[in-house]
């Protein structure tokens, strides 16, 4: 039998409903058994910009999106231009048939630079500058079209139920686009009903609403439409699967490790954590004695890196989230945090650069000013997570090596991995080990914070316990920590400082800096959330014969030079994969391994990679056909 | 149990300049929280940068220099974490009032129960005497190469504006005064704002101590604190009494109008003071049952080296 590799697309104006008929969809499909992997695009707009969702549906196991949709449900005429063509031939397009005779000029959303090239390609088609043009190509590519009067459904809806109400409620626009998809796959409809069940739980009356709706629109489709290339009629289910999106894997990794205290600003993509956190305040623990998490908002970022410090100086394990622009604020506190070498986790959301760049878009462009972040040297470590899975387990550990170090920690995560909706294995919170280090729970006499040991690092005392006082100053200081201006001192308190950095390497497990999915001739280095896309991407050559290595790096910051190079030793031509201009892993990698970069495969659109393109390059890279920068540029 | 002032010292070398008025101010911390008797290692001072941002190591309980403007951020971390905490912070008026603005005004809208001292002497001392946000417009302090270019900004008014819940002045030479205003600002229970009218006798030779004794006033019989008087032996009651809105307007707006006056009579002591206004960690309580109890510093996060933490139920709702 064929294995399942499916896509569905929503899209619609921002504030349409297009990410809660994106949920609907992950739910189904999740409960009946299949993998989904979901992201979301979405414009930096509250109300009527463009958004869509791309929900991929399979058997087997996936990381990533692909290029081409199968089935796209669209209720708006701007879905269709900005999407038809990602339809592959023999996929579908459910659209609302009233909205034919619009044209480009209709639609105010369409920007000058995207009406451009859509009338540049409807023209060398021949084809008018409207949905009926845009929707010929679709149908001569072998397109089924769905036709269908949304607002007519909702009319006889009405009638039907004897609910007036309905009518003209355009906000069950995306629920019908919803069910009408699953109806002309053939997904079993109990599933539909019991997901918009539980997703609106705490509404039983809109649950009941869209019920209806949902029953109705199905029914509709399994009559009128029948046929299409593709079913998803379920598959078998793995044990112990969760759907989550992609901020949760941080934010329950940081509940289950302990974090206790996470002051925050708001931004984009980051913020979502910091609500869930706040949304789950009060824990439960086993001991049956209730905990909870401080989640303070606070004033800017400056303040949010300052409060975090303070926390942390109590013992408490402290967090904050934030995404570049936010970061660049703490970077002073950075300072303060790494002289003082106090742990604390900076959890960074990237996002697309620089300055405000695409505030609501992928990057993965904050990895060299991570490493760089803040004036003077001092140590940190920089730690990424290359999906949400990892994120839960990696969260763990990085307040470990942030309370075992003493050092600030920046997690590296990225927009990607945030508004990405994933099926995963059931997180175990029991894999979480807890490890302070040298944190203390009562001092002898004649405490010094900074005093000097063997291994470099001081026993540390916090706020409010008895004999435990010490000082910190932003200054360089001598070992109780008052301020010195000594020559000799200085020295030795920064070799104190910076010799934290060799401990680190030598310190933190193999198998926690580096992952190797396997070295071959042509060996892949990468971080972060372009693993899904390389992961897949390697799979498909696998199924041609081609085998491709890949290494990815998580320990960033002190970076394992001398491991990489060893791992990679026998890999003849090396390929670095990011989600950035300047392919700023491959400048650490050339600075630490001593070794060039054979080919860039990069993309800075702001827009994920899908697993599509990278396959696609690496096939020029292994036919000699590849330009030294191949840079990827699908999606709307 | 009243402890010694003496306790509060370390034997770290000052180096403020010699007649400084900080001298009065770290004097009157040390007699405060000797005379309140607090445990030693359940007090932390959080200070900023600058001359005043020393004061931390000069007192012999938890200290912690932090940052030029962000003395706050780092003093209410703190203080949510472990809120057994006593914590005064203090900073300069260019450290709070300037770089640290927008941090004063957050502070006061969440009313952390804990302390801010001010050293107010209208000028960068560190950096050799620039203009601070204090310092009235067009006046020329000696190292400003021309008259003060900018207004200066009210720290009382903007306290009160910003949602302070106790704001005060004292004056660095009336150290008993002074002692006494800390004493009520550390006992309040919100966040409590004090002023302190501190003479730099290196850069800000026009407020200097024998301005503010008032001799280049033409009176004959001259106080010794000629302008500056108090407000308690005015009669002036700062205090919010209940919390209805006349109440409160009528004595946020007596604060604001007696922070105007300036000049040749110069209030201080107590000038507003509300404790009907929920605290921070009270309306963290409010949320959190057992904060107070069990807050983020006390918390045990693990066994044995496991997590202690239950998510399953959160997980379950997540499974399919």
């Amino acid at each position: 039998m064929m294995s399942t590799d499916f896509t569905w697309l929503i899209g619609g104006p921002q504030g349409s409903g297009v990410e809660s008929g994106a949920n609907i969809f992950s739910k189904v499909c999740a409960e009946m058994g299949y993998q989904v992997f979901g992201k979301r695009e979405f414009y930096s707009n509250i109300k009527g910009e463009h958004s869509y969702f791309a929900v991929r549906v399979s058997d087997q196991n996936i990381h990533s999106n692909v290029n081409d949709v199968t089935l796209m449900a669209s209720f708006d005429a701007e879905t269709i231009f900005r999407h038809f063509n990602e339809v592959s031939p023999g996929g579908g397009i459910i659209y609302d048939s009233d909205l034919d005779g619009v044209d480009t000029t209709n639609v105010h959303t369409l920007d000058a630079p995207f009406k451009e090239r859509l009338h540049s390609f409807l023209e060398s088609k021949n084809k008018p500058f409207t949905i009926v043009g845009a929707l010929e190509i679709a149908k001569e590519k072998g397109i089924t079209l769905y036709p269908v009067s949304f607002k007519k459904l909702l009319e006889n809806l009405s009638e039907e139920v004897d609910n007036p109400k309905l009518r003209g409620l355009v906000r069950m626009y995306n629920v019908l686009a919803v069910s009408m998809s699953l109806g002309i796959v053939k997904m079993p409809s109990n599933s539909l009903l019991h997901s918009i069940e539980q997703i609106f739980s705490k509404k039983p009356q809109i649950a009941e609403i869209n019920k209806q709706a949902a029953n109705y629109s199905y029914n509709y489709a399994t009559a009128k439409f029948d046929g299409f290339n593709y079913e998803l009629t379920g598959t078998q289910k793995q044990p112990k699967t969760i759907l989550v999106q992609g901020f949760h894997g941080t934010a329950l990794g940081k509940m289950a490790c302990g974090c206790r205290f996470q002051p925050y600003y708001p931004i984009t993509p980051a913020s979502d954590e910091s609500v869930f956190l706040e949304s789950n305040e009060i824990l439960e623990n086993l001991d049956h004695r209730p905990g909870s998490t401080a989640v303070i908002q606070t004033e800017d970022e400056i303040s949010a890196m300052g409060m975090t410090i303070g926390a942390a100086l109590t013992g408490t394990r402290s967090a904050t989230c934030t995404s570049g622009p936010g970061f660049a604020l703490m970077t002073e506190a950075l300072g303060w945090a790494g002289i003082n070498e106090v742990p604390i986790v900076i959890t960074n959301y990237q996002r697309s650069g620089p300055s405000t760049g695409l505030p609501t878009r992928h990057g993965q462009d904050d990895l060299l000013f991570s490493v760089y972040a803040g004036h003077g040297d001092f140590p940190k470590i920089v730690y990424a997570s290359g999906d949400v899975e990892e994120s839960f387990y990696d969260t763990g550990n990085c307040f470990n090596y942030a309370e075992v170090f003493q050092v600030p920690l920046i997690h590296l995560m990225d927009k990607f991995i945030a508004s990405s909706v994933v099926t995963c294995k059931r997180f175990d919170s029991q894999k979480i080990t807890i490890n302070r280090g040298k944190l203390l729970d009562q001092v002898d006499d004649n405490y010094r914070r900074f005093e000097f040991t063997e291994d470099g690092i001081s026993p540390r005392s916090r706020l409010g316990i008895d004999n435990g006082i010490f000082w910190n100053t932003g200054d360089e200081s001598d070992e109780t920590g008052h301020i010195t201006e000594d020559p000799v001192l200085r020295v030795k308190m920064m070799d104190k400082r910076m010799s934290r950095l060799d401990f680190i390497l030598k310190n933190i497990p193999e198998s926690e800096q580096v992952v190797s999915f396997g070295i071959e001739d042509y060996t892949i280095i990468s971080w972060g959330s372009a693993k899904g896309p390389i992961l897949d991407a390697i799979d498909m050559l696998k199924k041609e014969g081609i085998s491709i290595g890949f290494v990815q790096i998580k320990l960033l910051h002190p970076f394992p030079g001398d491991y990489v190079k060893s791992l990679l030793s026998n890999a003849k031509t090396i390929i670095d994969v990011e989600a950035n201009h300047s392919g700023q892993l491959g400048k650490l990698f050339k600075q630490n391994v001593q070794r060039d970069i054979d080919y860039f495969i990069l993309k800075y659109t702001g827009r994920a990679m899908t697993s599509t393109e990278v396959y696609d390059s690496l096939k020029k890279i292994i036919e000699n056909k590849a330009d030294k920068r191949e840079i990827l540029t699908h999606g709307a | 149990m009243a402890l010694k002032p003496a306790e509060f010292k370390t034997d770290v070398h000052n180096d403020w300049c010699p007649g400084c008025g900080d001298f009065g101010i770290v004097n009157a911390i040390q007699m405060a929280l000797a005379e309140m008797g607090v445990q030693r290692d359940k007090t932390a001072i959080f200070s900023g940068i600058g001359c005043s941002g020393k004061t931390s190591h000069y007192i012999n309980t938890y200290g912690v220099h932090t940052l030029h403007g962000r003395v706050l951020t780092f003093a209410q971390g703190a203080k949510i974490a472990n809120p057994e905490m006593t914590i005064v912070a203090v900073g300069g008026d260019g450290d709070g009032l300037g770089i640290g603005a927008g941090h004063f005004v957050a502070a006061g809208r969440r009313n952390v129960n804990m302390t801010y001292i001010v050293f107010d002497n209208g000028v960068y001392g560190l950096t050799k005497g620039q203009a601070s946000p204090t310092l009235k417009l067009g006046e020329k302090t000696k190292s400003l190469p021309s008259p003060n270019t900018n207004y200066n900004v009210n720290p009382i008014g903007l306290a009160v504006a910003s949602g302070f819940t106790f704001v005060a002045r004292g004056y660095s030479y009336d150290v008993r005064h002074l002692k006494d205003l800390i004493i009520k600002a550390v006992k309040h229970k919100g966040l409590s704002f004090l002023d302190v009218l501190q003479p730099c006798p290196t850069y800000n030779d026009i407020n200097t101590r024998d301005w503010y004794a008032g001799k280049d006033l033409m009176e004959e019989a001259q106080s010794r604190h000629s302008r500056i008087y108090k407000l308690e032996d005015t009669g002036y009651d700062p205090e919010v009494h209940y919390s209805e809105e006349a109440e409160v307007n009528e004595r946020l707006t007596q604060a604001l109008i007696k922070s105007l006056e300036w000049g040749n009579k110069i209030p201080i002591g107590v000038f507003y003071k509300n404790e009907l206004i929920t605290p921070y960690t009270q309306r963290l309580k409010d949320k959190i049952p057992n904060y107070f109890e069990n807050p983020p510093a006390k918390q045990s996060i693990s066994k044995d080296g496991k997590s202690i933490t239950d998510i399953s139920k959160i997980l379950d709702s997540m499974e399919v």
